[in-house]
């Protein structure tokens, strides 16, 4: 693999860029690996990518029913931030930013990380208070966060809506660390980056079946033969049910539910941060990507689903609520709009942890927030996998919590996975 | 849009509805365990394919529904009222 920099790049500018190498291999399945890896999305990449980098376990596996970043990897809106409060999530989510910020340099790859600032609008007191709180949990906790007054907003940002009655703008919270990457650039620089490792990148290898040994999984049956796996991690975001049941675990705390993303045609620079808008019944978040394209987003589609495939009521939903506080995107037109299955859990936080069986370990659990998490998801799976036991900020990441009465829900929104984001 | 034949109302858009859940839960009685209570309330089959739902017609009469559904395609196989007895109470109303 040809690296990146400055003589590389000379080198084949003078030479009709005929000295490049591939990203990475497509090698045929090995027998058997000491760590198989289900599910190519970002979650699965980065954890083959630290299992080698920080446990030097280098016989490793991902295999993709697809192509790597075909699932959600490759669909949503690239929103990056960590303005958590609860114990272990703030913690996680803040040393993912911390990963984030560094991400290009150790992958020597242009992950276009852009720390542009979150600003989520509130628009009453009680709201204001109320993320007053969360903002100073996180300054407690070392992590940037700021509250910006509306002269101040108005100043950043002239083009809002400041003139809606029915939800006035009050302000902003802020965390100016945060901002956007692009999401297939971490994908394939994550693969690259394993590859190199030694890591084998198996595409379209769906996982269709298990055979059970001793209570542990002894081999995995794949559109590609059977592979071997010393220990297996699950990895599938919105499939997790699926593979779950094919190992005959039975139930998880988990639903599927489909959320859309939507992006309008080019224009010139309109909007220099992340911009969210959440009142009543609506939810919108917006950025501009460095091709111009306003990307953007709300609520799921409110049913369970396993399409990607998303459904029009939700479609005007976001209109009008990207009308209600961006007028000015009154006459642009939307280019593309697509559908991802997220993995909804009943507190809406997350799962890394051991399951019932000794060899198979559960990456799961992201809903709306996994493209955020990637880093650190790779990072503290590979090190429960290397380990055998779990970093203290995920301790409490695993499918007891809801029996032990802990869960970790940041809406306090109740056991209804639509209701989290 | 999905189209939901409200036996009450007839055939609406779905955005009349809101999404309830999985219709085949079986609640424990009260002082079974807590294993049992925590899978009641928190586990789901959550299944691809085929699974019974409630939908609530808000936007309509206020029934609750049971729907077939197809959680992939969306095609609904069929939808009948979550509870039946409550059909005739409102029948002898009129
Ligand atoms: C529209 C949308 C907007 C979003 N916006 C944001 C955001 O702004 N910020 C944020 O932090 N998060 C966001 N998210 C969430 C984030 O994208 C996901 O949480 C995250 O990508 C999930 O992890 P992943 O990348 O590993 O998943 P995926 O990319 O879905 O990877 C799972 C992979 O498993 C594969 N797989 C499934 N079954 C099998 C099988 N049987 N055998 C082999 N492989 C299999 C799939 O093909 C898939 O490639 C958004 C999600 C969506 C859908
Ligand atoms: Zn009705």
């Amino acid at each position: 693999m040809t690296k990146f920099n400055a003589w590389n790049v000379i080198k084949n500018g003078l030479n009709g860029q005929s000295y490049w190498t591939r990203q990475w291999r497509d090698p045929e399945p090995k027998s058997s690996y000491d760590v198989v890896i289900i599910g190519g999305g970002l979650h699965g990449l980065a954890t083959a990518y630290y299992l080698a980098k920080n446990h030097n376990i280098k016989n490793v596996a991902v295999l993709e029913k697809g192509w790597i970043g075909g699932g959600n990897a490759g669909r949503n809106t690239t929103i990056v931030r960590s303005n958590y409060m609860m114990p272990g999530n703030h913690e996680f989510y803040e040393h993912s930013l911390k990963l984030w910020e560094n991400l290009s340099h150790e992958l020597n790859y242009n992950v276009m990380f852009s720390q542009r600032a979150h600003v989520s609008l509130f628009h009453s007191p009680g709201a204001k208070d109320s993320v007053s709180r969360i903002y100073n949990i996180m300054r407690l906790h070392g992590t940037d966060a700021e509250l910006w007054d509306l002269k101040t907003l108005k100043k950043k940002i002239p083009h809002l809506n400041y003139h809606n009655s029915r939800f006035p703008i009050l302000g902003a919270a802020v965390q100016k660390r945060a901002g956007n990457a692009r999401h297939d650039a971490v994908a394939w620089g994550y693969a690259r980056a394993a590859d190199t490792l030694g890591v084998d990148i198996l595409q379209n290898c769906e996982v269709t079946g298990f055979t059970r040994k001793n209570g542990n999984i002894e081999s995995i049956q794949t559109s590609r033969g059977i592979i071997k796996g010393k220990k297996i991690g699950f990895a599938v975001a919105g499939n997790t049910s699926v593979l779950w049941q094919m190992a005959e675990l039975g139930n998880l705390p988990i639903e599927s539910h489909k959320l859309q993303a939507f992006v309008s045609e080019a224009v010139k620079p309109l909007l220099d941060q992340v911009v969210v808008y959440g009142v009543g019944g609506a939810h919108f978040y917006i950025s501009q990507s460095d091709k111009g394209s306003m990307v953007f987003g709300g609520d799921l589609d409110w049913y369970k689903s396993y399409a990607q495939r998303g459904n029009l009521p939700m479609v005007q939903d976001v209109a009008e609520a990207a009308m209600a506080i961006f007028p000015s995107l009154g006459r642009i037109r939307l280019l593309r709009h697509w559908a991802g299955v997220m993995d909804m859990t009943m507190d809406g936080s997350f799962f890394i942890c051991k399951t019932p069986i000794s060899n198979l370990y559960l990456n799961a659990g992201w809903n709306y927030g996994g493209f955020k998490a990637s880093p650190a998801s790779g990072w503290y799976f590979a090190d429960l996998i290397a380990n055998e036991s779990p970093h203290n900020y995920v301790q409490n990441h695993n499918l007891e919590r809801f029996e032990k009465g802990i869960n970790i829900d940041e809406r306090g929104a109740g056991p209804d996975p639509k209701l989290h984001g | 849009m999905i189209r939901i034949n409200c036996p009450y109302c007839g055939e609406r858009d779905h955005n009349e509805f809101s999404y309830g859940g999985d219709a085949t839960i079986n609640y424990p009685s009260l002082d079974a365990s807590e294993k049992e209570w925590t899978e009641a309330i928190f586990f789901r089959k959550n299944i691809k394919g085929f699974q019974f739902e409630t939908w609530h017609h808000s936007n309509g009469c206020r029934m609750w529904l049971v729907v077939e559904r197809s959680t992939v395609t969306h095609e609904i196989k069929s939808v009948k009222p979550c509870h039946p007895d409550l059909q005739k109470v409102v029948k002898n109303n009129k």
